[in-house]
């Protein structure tokens, strides 16, 4: 890919935004006195703040660039993430689960756990989650790096390193707090910036109607941009729910229960409801009502960014498929190990003794390769091999350029970015990207401070100190949060299958949780055996699961699936990943109700008043306005959720 | 928490918004330049929305700071209130 040049404007609005976080920074860093203060805001922020930031700080680059690329691979289907995972999940944890996390004055999540169960489960619970902020954190950033060096040609460990020390500056001086309003800047700056390329995206393909009519002829040739091997319905990658019906009729090879139940209310509700990196926006909120407006307030934008991230993909695929000014989608370059040319030196044998032409012998070679090859470039490999190229190192060469190569989603946003985006509001964009990832990294790093610093160094570590140590220990691990960021991005670097692995461990330790909290907010008689041996017994589930299915497009691998045997094959890892979920949370609650049921109890209905759903007080908000009224605004959001799943049904 | 994030986003979206404006009239009518936002001057147009937004969040920090200095001094004392309870309740 070639580089592209930054004018002047450019670097001028790169700078502007730079100063202003550092600023803000700077400017909170006299109101840092405690170690409240620092790690928890000392709970005093406005509910738009922390609304804002609440959505900023899962908004990383990550999900900037992942949804773009989903929205190339799977369309319309991709906008579930929002409809029936997020926007229904916060809107319970702002009316049914905020009034535990913020009354019980817990500081953090695994807090929380420590106050209904016991020690181990909040162990448990704040070292795997420690260890997932790191990790993501890593990740993010070596995505960033990684593409601000294609892009702009900067070396990886400049990028690497500035993004990270500007985080470290702002997050060190004000803590939480700045985290906060340094995401609230960074929520408009995203939008903001990317709003203009989506525009022109859609003014040059025509209109809504002409992305539907052209993603209607992808579907029925979907080989043509090699997105998929069979011609699927018209409306595989506009509609939202039509086709799921069954799982062969869409791209990402699900049905509608396993969407709905495994994305939307398992992984989705896991994920909004007890990780620690969105809970702690709320949880700095500056009283209740706040706290539980906090996730609402956030779910009225979250409605509406699939246009901002999803749809830039889908009107790529529909540039590609027209190839409208030699617009084509990102592609991988493609490689190919000695070995693989090694298992198709038989089938290359094979063709130039029968004499097959072009196609028939791109077929038969291509499936012994293990990739899909053009027939045209085929039959140069055939003329090698007749010329007596016969080793797996003459051939490797003409078989690389015979390779169809792989789509490269991942860089989709970026095709865009450079499509559209003259100098000036080039800037702008670049000025959001860096914002998206500036944003997800300072969540991970707050979200990591705190866990250490409250429930493992406090907890475990050194207990009954003074407060200035532990604010003095909250600034420390700010910087070792960062330095291990940085460790973790070079790990990916190094090996390209992290990101998998993240997400699967991910999938195993997310998935069974949140049935953990379901049954103890829920339940009184949930015992805190129940849910540690519940939460590790789901989370076994999970692992012995993946161990025994695989998807169609990988081979059985350690990190695929299918290392025990493969029992059962899905169409798409997307769909292996949503059963998975979908038996780790039965498995996970059927067995914490059931060890419940026959342990005792170790806490008293009085020591789980502000814990427990039926031995708290209810909130009265009756006399409030209607705005103020959790209840009422959930079910209005409910409503409106369900409109734009009518609209793009 | 004594800033209110609305000052800092006023002032940043109105120098962005301005550079843009400034840069968009400088190159304006410059064909090359605009060839990838098909012909339509995205700087100028994007800059003046930018810079209505900066304008107007400055414009609602004003009148809050204006409407309500009262307010800031009754929340301090309630606040470290709840921050000493907050350490009460701790380990």
């Amino acid at each position: 890919m070639e580089t592209l040049r930054l004018g002047w404007v450019d670097y001028l609005i790169l700078l502007a935004y730079t100063g202003f976080v550092i600023g803000i920074g700077q400017a909170l860093r006299r109101y840092m006195k405690t170690s409240s203060d620092f790690l928890m805001s000392g709970r005093s922020i406005p509910a738009w703040v922390t609304g804002l930031a609440f959505i900023s700080a899962n908004l990383g680059a990550l999900e900037v660039i992942g949804m773009a690329a989903n929205g190339a691979k799977y369309g319309m289907m991709s906008c579930h993430f929002y409809w029936i995972g997020a926007i229904p999940a916060m809107v319970f944890l702002g009316v049914f689960m905020m009034p535990f996390y913020y009354g019980s004055k817990a500081r953090s999540v695994p807090e929380y756990l420590k106050l209904r169960f016991d020690e181990r489960v909040r162990a448990l619970n704040s070292i795997t989650f420690g260890f997932m902020t790191m990790l993501t954190s890593g990740i993010s950033m070596h995505v960033l790096a990684d593409l601000l060096q294609k892009l702009l040609g900067v070396r990886y460990d400049l990028c690497l390193l500035v993004c990270a020390g500007i985080v470290l500056v702002y997050v060190f001086k004000g803590g939480l707090t700045s985290a906060i309003y340094t995401e609230v800047l960074q929520f408009f700056m995203i939008v903001l910036g990317f709003a203009p390329v989506v525009y022109l995206g859609l003014r040059d393909v025509g209109g809504w109607q002409s992305v539907k009519q052209t993603l209607a002829q992808v579907a029925a040739d979907p080989q043509k941009l090699n997105l998929g091997a069979k011609a699927l319905r018209p409306d595989a990658w506009t509609g939202a729910w039509a086709p799921m019906d069954a799982a062969t009729n869409n791209p990402m090879g699900v049905d509608w229960f396993g969407l709905s139940f495994g994305l939307g209310f398992v992984l989705a509700f896991g994920y909004w409801c007890t990780n620690f990196l969105v809970v702690q926006r709320a949880m700095a909120a500056r009283n209740m009502s706040a706290a539980r407006r906090t996730p609402l307030i956030a779910a009225v934008p979250k409605m509406f960014f699939p246009a901002l991230v999803i749809l830039p993909g889908m009107i790529a695929v529909a540039l590609a498929y027209t190839a409208k000014d030699g617009f084509s989608l990102p592609t991988k370059p493609a490689k190919l190990s000695e070995r693989q040319v090694e298992r198709a030196l038989p089938a290359i044998a094979e063709a130039v003794d029968l004499g097959l032409g072009g196609e028939y012998a791109a077929q038969t070679i291509g499936q012994a390769l293990g990739n899909r090859l053009k027939p045209t470039e085929v039959s140069a490999v055939l003329e090698a091999y007749k010329a007596g190229a016969k080793t797996a190192q003459a051939l490797r060469a003409p078989l690389i350029r015979a390779v169809v190569p792989e789509n490269d989603y991942n860089n989709v946003m970026l095709a865009m970015l450079r499509r559209y985006c003259p100098g000036g509001l080039f800037g702008l964009a670049l000025t959001a990207l860096l914002a998206s990832f500036m944003s997800g990294m300072a969540g991970n790093v707050t979200a990591f401070n705190t866990i250490w610093t409250y429930d493992l160094y406090q907890a475990y570590i050194a207990p009954n100190r003074s407060d200035a140590h532990y604010l003095w220990m909250g600034r420390a691990v700010t910087v070792a949060g960062v330095l291990l960021s940085i460790a973790c991005a070079y790990l990916a670097r190094e090996y390209d299958n992290i990101m998998d692995m993240v997400q699967l461990v991910f999938g195993f330790v997310n998935a069974p949780l949140f049935a953990t909290f379901l049954l103890g907010m829920f339940w009184a008689r949930t015992t805190s055996h129940g849910a540690f041996y519940g939460l590790l017994g789901g989370t076994l589930t999970s692992a012995l699961f993946h161990g025994l299915t695989i998807s169609a497009n990988n081979t059985p691998s350690f990190l695929k699936g299918a290392w025990i045997t493969p029992l059962r094959v899905f169409q798409s890892e997307m769909a292996q990943n949503f059963w998975l979920a979908c038996f780790a949370f039965t498995a996970c609650f059927v067995l914490t109700v059931v060890i419940s049921l026959v342990t005792k109890r170790t806490k008293t209905d009085a020591e789980l008043q502000g814990l427990v759903y039926s031995l708290t007080p209810r909130l009265v908000d009756r006399h409030e306005r209607w705005y103020l009224r959790p209840g009422l605004v959930g079910v209005l959001l409910l409503g409106l959720c369900l409109v734009l799943n009518l609209i793009f049904w | 928490m004594g800033l209110d994030i609305r000052y800092p986003i006023g002032i940043m979206f109105t120098l962005i918004g301005g550079l843009l404006v400034v840069f968009g009239l400088a190159t304006y009518g410059n064909t090359e330049v605009y060839r990838r936002s098909l012909g339509i001057n995205i700087n100028l147009w994007w800059g003046l929305v930018l810079l209505a937004f900066g304008l107007f969040m400055l414009l609602m920090a004003w009148r809050a700071a204006r409407k309500a200095p009262q307010a800031s001094t009754e929340s301090e004392p309630a606040k470290s209130a709840s921050s000493s309870a907050q350490a009460g309740s701790g380990s």
